[in-house]
């Protein structure tokens, strides 16, 4: 089993190949799903409400059949088995523990249905219990349970009978933000000691970074990107996953020249911008260049950048371990930085001109997003 | 609002003020809340006594109420409440009882006590009239024997415990009748003669036709709840509207309708022998098929509507969870959906029962003699008979019956209650 394995493993576990799945037959809620999940590794799916997580996943639980492609679980094609013979554990939104049933009623119940000896059982109850730190609650009922107890419940439930694979909907999205911090940490431990392949639904991306070996981010029924939460960060595939995934200034401009990885931009000012290119089109297309607001430098510190600006501060923002600033161009265009206090030497006021830095290593060109 | 009443208090008070217990200045808080609750319903409780207690309440003191031998020779009745039963009464209480005679000769009080006494005692009857005729004695007469020479039984015990018991203001007469048993001669409870005993049978009818009809009411209503909560909004709006149309029509209106439906010329006849299912009619009608079938549905609303409230406050996602555990769809619902419904199912099934219990149109109209519950029998006392007695102490029966069929009910919901809290 894949317990014993505990890293993450190359081999897939999960495939998706050519998925599609509409409702009503006029709209895709999923376009051309391609995805692996590898055995052992703790996968996100990310996106905006509406982009098809959900869907993707009941068509992993076998709650909803897709319209064509193949869903393969270990080589096997799952498409036709009914979700009770799929023995993947799943946690819900709203974790669905039973309400006439005790806890331990609540963990028993896979077993029993399973038809396992009593002894194993109550053995295995126990153990679960204590996995998820809540040996003395077996025999409350759910609703005597707070919100993070029960969460921690349908945890234990999902996982109570040994599947290789589990899957959890946005399960932490009914908890307040502490317990939900909480818990974070705690399924991504109970992940690594038990090495089974985790599926995570969530629209919220700090969870998603937290967690996630890899994170898929989906938008409009279609992965954007799916890789490491830092090379999502960093090397955003497109305008979309840069746009998504963390805070950026997105300048428009059209491809000027192209030279293997580097390019140049104009920008609507006339301003020229070294960039590297990840994802132009041809050259005299269209094209945005995006930075981090924290890869913009500012006044001394710009001296050495490919790509300096003047610019006129608008706004300041003060927030503790940094500063936000916000800078006109001129020409309606603006950028957001975050300043850490000890990069700023003297004080900064509004309507104080100063110059802007941006690395060219750090300002990627991508091209626009289709606009929906 | 109710934290400033309580915290300002404590602040803005003088010491000893605040020096009150929490629960004090809570329940001073409370106090001007409580008034106002009970200023509010006030109306209605008033309604509820004038229209509904209040009338009920005599009509269940009709089924204990010994009215007539009081009200007919009221002086000997108070005379004999004092005897103690052993030998003849004293000849005080036997002067009362002749003078009292000579008054009442002819009246009608006198008649109706006569008519009470018989029911006690064959034959009271005529001895009262007969003695009635015969009085006054002879002027210096002893009482007893002139007694005596009217008639012989007058020097009988037995003949004036009876007066003695039937001249008490309360009886439980009519509720042992109502249970097929009686107080004989000596005092004793005993089961009523064959010939006598109708009661206990109705009862367990009624009892066993509302609990047929409970139950074909679950049987069809169950499924059709859950139709109409896992259907889209608009089909099951539709679906509903007809599970409500029999709340249109007059019940009447509906029993005769099934009449035609069900008589042997009727549509379902003729449609069976048309489909050559059937070679001779069926009899549908005026027999207890016929009246299952119109109690079914005229009470199927009543199952539905409290199964459909509690199915649609479960979740379907219950249901997924199960299978996602390994259950098939069939066992998950049995095991996860099926307990959630119960509440429903315990309180649908209380309501179709405890109406069908008093039901009287349906069974009257469309059954036999054979199907008449214990309301028909009440109908019959209050309309026919006019025997108040036995029409409270049936209605009594049926009530408390009823009533202890609530407490199991409320015992074990109470139950249920706690085990889901707070669902
Ligand atoms: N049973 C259904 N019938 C018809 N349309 C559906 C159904 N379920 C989902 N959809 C549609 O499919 C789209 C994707 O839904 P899905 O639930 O997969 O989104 P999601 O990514 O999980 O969003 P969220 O983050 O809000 O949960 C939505 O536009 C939704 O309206
Ligand atoms: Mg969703």
């Amino acid at each position: 089993m894949a317990a014993q394995s505990g890293s993450t493993g190359q081999e897939a576990h999960v495939t998706f190949t050519r998925v599609q799945k509409t409702y009503d037959g006029e709209t895709l809620i999923v376009r051309d799903l391609n995805l692996e999940i590898r055995r052992g590794e703790f996968l996100t799916l990310l996106g905006p409400s509406g982009s098809g997580k959900t869907t993707c996943l009941m068509m992993l639980a076998g709650f909803e059949t897709p319209t064509s492609g193949e869903i393969r679980v270990g080589g096997t094609v799952i498409n036709k088995v009914p979700p009770h013979r799929r023995n993947i554990g799943m946690v819900f939104q709203n974790y669905a523990l039973f309400p006439h049933m005790t806890v331990a009623e609540n963990l028993r119940f896979p077993l029993s249905v399973r038809k396992l000896p009593a002894a194993d059982i109550d053995a295995k109850v126990k153990r679960a219990l204590v996995m998820v730190r809540l040996e003395a609650f077996g025999n409350r009922y759910p609703q005597q349970l707070s919100g993070g107890q029960q969460q921690r419940i349908a945890l234990a439930r999902a996982l109570v009978f040994e599947p290789e694979l589990v899957l959890m909907d946005e399960p932490l999205g009914a908890l307040d933000k502490q317990l939900r911090e909480h818990m974070q940490i705690e399924i991504k431990h109970l992940h690594d000691s038990l090495g089974i392949t985790f599926v995570f639904v969530t629209h919220d991306q700090g969870e998603a970074l937290t967690m996630s070996d890899r994170i898929a981010v989906f938008d409009r029924g279609e992965i954007q990107q799916i890789d490491s939460a830092e090379c999502l960060y960093e090397e955003p595939a497109n305008a979309f996953v840069a746009g998504f995934i963390g805070e950026s200034n997105t300048l428009q401009g059209t491809l000027l020249e192209r030279n293997g990885d580097a390019c140049a931009i104009r920008l609507p000012s006339g301003a020229v911008v070294q960039a590297r290119a990840a994802d132009v089109g041809a050259v005299g297309s269209s094209a945005v260049v995006s930075v981090r607001p924290e890869r913009i430098v500012l006044n001394g510190a710009s001296a050495g950048c490919e790509n300096r600006f003047s610019a006129k501060v608008k706004e300041l923002i003060y927030q503790g371990d940094h500063v936000r600033v916000q800078l006109d161009l001129g020409n309606q265009s603006s950028l957001m930085v975050k300043a850490p206090i000890s990069q700023l030497s003297h004080e900064l006021r509004p309507e104080q001109p100063i110059e802007v830095g941006i690395p060219a290593a750090h300002l990627r060109a991508l091209a626009p997003t289709p606009s929906a | 609002m109710t934290a400033t009443t309580l915290t300002a208090p404590a602040a803005a008070a003088p010491p000893a003020e605040r020096t009150l217990p929490l629960k004090t200045r809570l329940q001073r808080a409370e106090r001007r809340k409580k008034l106002l609750h009970l200023a509010l319903i006030a109306p209605l409780a008033v309604f509820l006594l004038l229209t509904f207690l209040w009338p009920i309440g005599a009509l269940l003191k009709r089924s204990v109420d010994n009215p007539e031998v009081v009200g007919g020779l009221p002086a000997t009745a108070a005379a004999l409440a004092h005897w103690n039963g052993q030998g003849l009464p004293p000849a005080s209480a036997l002067a009362i009882f002749v003078k009292e005679m000579e008054g009442a000769r002819g009246s009608t009080e006198l008649a109706s006590a006569a008519k009470r006494l018989n029911t006690e005692m064959t034959g009271y009857r005529s001895l009262i009239m007969k003695t009635a005729r015969s009085l006054p004695l002879p002027d210096g007469s002893n009482l007893q024997e002139g007694l005596a020479a009217i008639d012989p039984r007058w020097s009988e015990t037995r003949t004036w415990q009876v007066m003695a018991r039937a001249g008490q203001p309360y009886t439980s007469y009519y509720l042992l009748a109502a249970l097929d048993h009686a107080v004989d001669a000596d005092g004793a409870i005993v089961a009523a003669t064959e010939d006598q005993a109708i009661y206990l049978d109705v009862l367990g009818r009624t009892f066993w036709m509302s609990l047929v009809v409970t139950l074909c009411c679950l049987v069809l209503g169950f499924p059709l709840a859950y139709l109409l909560t896992s259907l889209p909004t608009r089909s099951s709006n539709l679906l509903m509207i007809l599970v409500l149309l029999p709340f249109w029509t007059s019940i009447l209106v509906r029993v005769a309708s099934w009449i035609v439906l069900l008589q042997s010329g009727g549509l379902v006849n003729q449609a069976l022998q048309a489909l050559g299912l059937i070679d001779e009619p069926l009899q549908l009608v005026f027999n207890r098929l016929g009246v299952y079938i119109a109690m079914t549905h005229i009470l199927l609303p009543f199952m539905i509507l409290p199964l459909y409230s509690v199915m649609k406050g479960i979740s379907p996602i219950y249901l997924r969870a199960a299978q996602s555990l390994g259950c098939p769809p069939f066992q998950s619902f049995w095991k996860v959906y099926f307990p959630q419904t119960l509440p429903g199912v315990f309180a649908g099934s209380l309501l179709v029962f405890i109406l069908s219990m008093g039901y009287y149109i349906t069974p009257a109209l469309l059954g036999g003699p054979q199907e008449q519950m214990a309301s028909y029998f009440i109908a019959f006392y209050t309309n026919e008979t006019i025997n108040w007695g036995m029409a409270a102490a049936l209605s009594t029966v049926l009530l408390g019956a009823t009533l202890l069929l609530y407490v199991v009910y409320s015992r074990y919901a109470g139950q249920g209650r706690n085990a889901t809290k707070a669902r």
